[in-house]
């Protein structure tokens, strides 16, 4: 496995604010990460400086590219949605399809059109006549056919209903995803994609504060249902989360000896959004 | 370069209200009040029982026309035929003036600019993108509509005249539509350099501002002007408050509108006269093009230069956060 991504020192300042601190990651091929964090942690500066779309500070590195200086080379291997509704309003589908074609050198026309077949979108329809699903339908449509090292999504399902979330993530997995890509998402909706995840970061206040694959994260952290009288033991091996159900304790544990934690209770894998509740506590107190 | 005639079609694509429609649609009111003008002559003259055409005189004017005279009909027909661009040529400057200041600035509003940018074109190819769209697609698409509507109304009128027994088909081959095209089209590199500094002052607004870029492009020479007016700053250089205003704040804004550049050099075209009568084929390219000696003209291209490659800079790193 080689690297895609390597980021040193990477620092980024607003005017009043610290966007990213000094961050060093490094993403591999042929992974789907996790890039999770609340609002304002610094996500899409992140994204940005690997896109090539805002200046920064420190070393980044992305497919040999320098993004700031090579961003004319690297876009032809890296692919993004920003956001649902970037497409220009005025385009038709047929427009963007021939546009798409013609100034990519790896769009694949069949596929794109194989996709949009699948769909409801007729070629003369413009994109100001279509919902926000169809319109992420056509842009997934034409980034899927473009045959890149590198998908970054930032909130790619933002505002849409489940029936073109779950679509959206299907397709890109079923269609699209294989060793020779990496795809790095940001989402709220952390539940939807835990299950694609091949590897977690968790970024806040511009650090990084966790990055990890999802393997180590059933290995690390565990989640253990406590009966009350059990409690007191459990507080003292400093649980990173406690929560109340049903009158039982959940705590949350990181990196605990699991023996010890199975004379507790039962013990079940975290999930991610309990773990991210769990490490983001007192973000935005 | 597929990629750039790509971008320039997508321009075309989004702007085709303005760079086809508009002068279409403005050739067509042309013709049509060409044709009011007609029918209202056609009712005066029946109500007061004028009859072009019985009186023959036309016919006889006609038939004792020698050479020379045929040759300024020849002209006339020419100038009518310009004259349908006049409209044109007004029209074309409002639209390129509208379009390089929203070029930049509505697909960062609308957050476009995201999808552009995620395929692989560099910020240079889409702004020089823009400059063509702006300098050659969308004058030779209206001098190609000019051209078409004042042929179309040199054929009205003369439909007109063989309603009333006047045969002037034959005078209509003494004018030069080829050569009026020619000139026309070979005007438009003449239009490009000339317009320069203003559409990129015009671009570079529209990749800089954050909101309102036209108050900003229009403001600030103007605000600019008022300053070295009142404060006299031009006397320190000489030069009167008047030449900033000509020189800078006109020549910033107004260079898009074609024939400025004609206007601003009337001093240098010479109307040449062929002996007896004034040639007033005032758009021969041998005429215009000595428009390319002015200096005017080439600090022009300089400066527009400049502020196409700030606007590039602009485009490619201009954050919206």
């Amino acid at each position: 496995m080689s690297a895609i991504i390597t980021a040193r020192n990477l620092s980024k300042r607003y005017k009043n604010a610290v966007a990213l601190d000094s961050v060093n990651f490094q993403i591999e091929s042929g992974r789907i990460v996790g890039l999770i964090g609340p609002n304002g942690a610094g996500k899409t500066t992140a994204l940005k400086a690997i896109l090539g779309l805002t200046s920064f500070e420190g070393e980044l590195n992305v497919l040999g590219f320098d993004p700031r200086t090579q961003r004319d080379k690297l876009m032809e291997q890296v692919c993004f949605i920003a956001d649902v509704a970037v497409l220009p309003r005025w385009i038709r589908v047929r427009e963007a399809v021939d546009f798409v074609a013609n100034v990519h050198p790896r769009f694949d026309r069949a596929k794109c059109e194989a996709f949009l077949a699948r769909t409801k979108l007729t070629p003369n329809q413009r994109v100001r006549q279509m919902s926000k699903g169809m319109i992420v339908q056509l842009h997934l449509a034409l980034v899927m056919a473009i045959d890149a090292r590198l998908l970054v999504l930032d909130e790619p399902t933002l505002g849409l209903d489940i029936l073109y979330r779950k679509q959206f993530y299907q397709s890109l997995l079923e269609d699209y995803f294989d060793e020779n890509k990496t795809i790095i998402v940001t989402t709220h909706q952390v539940e939807e994609i835990e299950h694609i995840l091949t590897d977690l970061m968790f970024i806040r206040d511009g650090k990084v504060v966790l990055d990890t694959d999802m393997e180590a994260v059933g290995d690390r952290f565990a989640e253990v249902m406590v009966n009350p009288d059990n409690a007191a033991a459990a507080r003292a091996l400093q649980p990173l989360d406690e929560r109340q159900i049903f009158g039982k304790s959940i705590f949350l544990f990181d990196g605990a000896d699991r023996a010890t934690l199975q004379t507790l209770g039962e013990i079940r894998r975290p999930s991610v959004s309990d773990l991210f509740v769990a490490t983001m506590k007192g973000t935005y107190a | 370069m597929k990629t750039f005639y790509w971008l320039v079609k997508r321009e075309f694509w989004e702007h085709r209200g303005g760079f086809l429609w508009a002068p279409v649609i403005t050739g067509g009111v042309f013709l049509l009040l060409n044709l009011m003008a007609i029918v209202a002559a056609e009712v005066v003259g029946a109500s007061h029982g004028i009859r072009f055409g019985a009186s023959s005189e036309l016919h006889q004017i006609i038939s004792h026309m020698d050479a020379g005279d045929m040759s300024q009909v020849g002209t006339a027909l020419d100038i009518a035929m310009y004259s349908s661009m006049a409209l044109l040529t007004v029209v074309l400057g409002f639209v390129v003036f509208f379009y390089c200041l929203g070029a930049i600035y509505d697909e960062r509003r609308d957050r476009s600019i995201l999808f552009w940018k995620s395929l692989p074109l560099s910020d240079s190819s889409s702004v020089l993108s823009k400059v063509a769209s702006a300098t050659v697609v969308a004058p030779i698409i209206t001098t190609l509509v000019g051209v078409a509507a004042g042929i179309l109304q040199l054929v009205m009128l003369a439909v007109v005249l063989s309603f009333h027994g006047v045969n002037v088909w034959q005078l209509l081959l003494l004018s030069h539509p080829l050569r009026v095209t020619a000139n026309l089209i070979g005007y438009i590199p003449l239009y490009l350099l000339w317009a320069l500094p203003s559409v990129g002052w015009l671009l570079l607004c529209s990749a800089w501002a954050r909101t309102k870029p036209f108050l900003w492009a229009v403001a600030l020479p103007v605000a600019t002007g008022l300053l070295v007016t009142w404060f006299g700053i031009m006397g320190l250089f000489n030069l009167s408050a008047g030449w900033f205003w000509q020189n800078i704040v006109a020549r910033g804004l107004f260079s898009a509108f074609p024939g400025a550049g004609v206007a601003w050099n009337a001093d240098r075209l010479t109307v040449s006269t062929d002996g007896h009568s004034p040639n007033l084929d005032f758009l021969n390219l041998g005429q215009t093009y000595q428009m390319l000696g002015s200096i005017n003209l080439w600090i022009g291209v300089l400066v527009g230069a400049g502020l196409i490659v700030t606007a590039i800079w602009f485009r490619r790193w201009r954050d919206e956060a």
